[in-house]
């Protein structure tokens, strides 16, 4: 790290970094919290009300809730930790969570 | 300047390597959505430390700071006069900081920044012991938890972090909890259209510090409120308002059993922590009259 720091102060390539005065961190990113799940959500849309308790509640934010589409719920599988919030808080108890093995 | 190589909903990235089931990520995630672009945050050495960078990756899409951890107050005070200087009063100054870094560290720097009156929003998620560190425990550990530096249960009570706030006199402080969400964004809101310094006091789920299901996390918090172990009050223009006002609280028990760190409480001791709760809440009760 200390090497990239040090090239990004002194290359004139990015001069644009130049008034940088210490460890500074500049990239807005993401990991892969996705590949920590060991048991992933699983949602009844019979029963679902699309309240929005459990992304209201998903630590990770990873809930999108599309109103009166098919699916009405979708997750973002990249970055679901799997932790089971969502299946706790549900109010209408319709998510489940289960095996990522038998999700495959 | 800064490279954006991911989506957000909002300042907080999706993957940011916080625990499942972690509370901190879903408070700021609140705190700062409903803040908004215009803020400026400081954030001391801890599981928080996170968001603002860890080289030369950031897990937040505002400007951010991590100072060290018994001053953050000071920094955001500093912070706060700079910006005075440059002739802005409204961008917002956050604290953002753990109970380690409030109630034991850096309770010297808060102290001075209430006195001062410096306008800053304060914002203290309480996982009651030094989660990062591998859950030492802190001056806001609860009476007969588990930590590492208390293998028998915590032999004291808490420390009150808003009773000192208060004793500063300041415009606006309240505990809130991640267990109730809208209670704590309406909170946020008002704490920031403070004229002065305001404090938040956010009850926060540890998953691996506290022995329970990341799942259970949020049920675990809302137990805290529903037995007393946890109060939602108000402090504001000197009057206490609480919140949450169960006719009749649940036993701490129920808030007890759902815990690992609470494993080896025997009843006596269970007994001795439901006198306190209650003395607490009928304190806070005649305080709010």
């Amino acid at each position: 790290m200390r090497v990239q720091l040090e090239q990004l102060m002194t290359t004139p390539k990015s001069s644009e970094y130049k008034t940088i005065l210490g460890p500074c961190a500049y990239v807005f990113t993401s990991s892969n919290t996705g590949s920590w799940r060991i048991e992933r959500p699983r949602v009844d849309f019979s029963t679902c009300i699309q309240c929005g308790t459990c992304r209201m509640y998903c630590p990770a934010d990873v809930i999108t809730i599309h109103k009166g589409q098919q699916p009405p719920l979708e997750f973002q599988w990249d970055y679901c930790k799997g932790c089971g919030i969502c299946a706790n808080e549900c109010p209408k108890h319709c998510i489940q969570m289960i095996s990522e093995r038998s999700a495959e | 300047m800064f490279k954006i190589e991911t989506t957000a909903n909002r300042f907080i990235p999706h993957g940011v390597s916080a625990c499942a089931g972690c509370g901190l990520e879903l408070i700021i995630r609140n705190v700062l959505d409903v803040l908004g672009e215009d803020t400026v945050v400081v954030i001391p050495p801890g599981c928080s430390a996170l968001f603002c960078g860890f080289g030369r990756e950031a897990g937040m899409r505002l400007a951010s700071f991590q100072g060290n951890l018994e001053s953050t107050a000071a920094y955001a005070a500093g912070i706060r006069a700079g910006l005075a200087a440059q002739g802005n009063d409204h961008t917002t100054v956050l604290g953002f900081a753990g109970d380690g870094a409030t109630v034991d560290i850096g309770l010297q720097s808060l102290s001075g920044m209430l006195e001062r009156g410096d306008r800053v929003l304060y914002v203290c998620y309480d996982n009651e012991a030094y989660m990062n560190t591998g859950i030492q425990g802190s001056s806001s550990t609860p009476y007969g938890a588990w930590t590492t530096t208390t293998p028998g249960g915590k032999a004291t009570r808490r420390k009150d972090l808003l009773s000192i706030v208060m004793a500063h006199d300041v415009p606006y402080c309240a505990s809130a909890s991640v267990a109730y969400i809208p209670d704590l964004r309406r909170k946020v809101q008002k704490a920031k259209d403070a004229p002065g310094p305001a404090v938040l006091h956010v009850h926060s789920p540890c998953p691996t510090g506290w022995g329970c299901p990341p799942a259970k996390s949020i049920e675990v918090c809302r137990v805290a409120v529903q037995c007393g172990a946890w109060l939602l009050y108000e402090y504001e223009n000197g009057k206490i308002t609480l919140n949450q006002k169960p006719k009749q609280l649940r036993p701490v028990s129920d808030y007890v059993k759902l815990q690992g760190r609470f494993r080896g409480m025997d009843e006596q001791a269970v007994a001795a922590l439901q006198a306190q709760v209650t003395q607490h809440y009928e304190e806070m009760l005649h305080k709010s009259e």
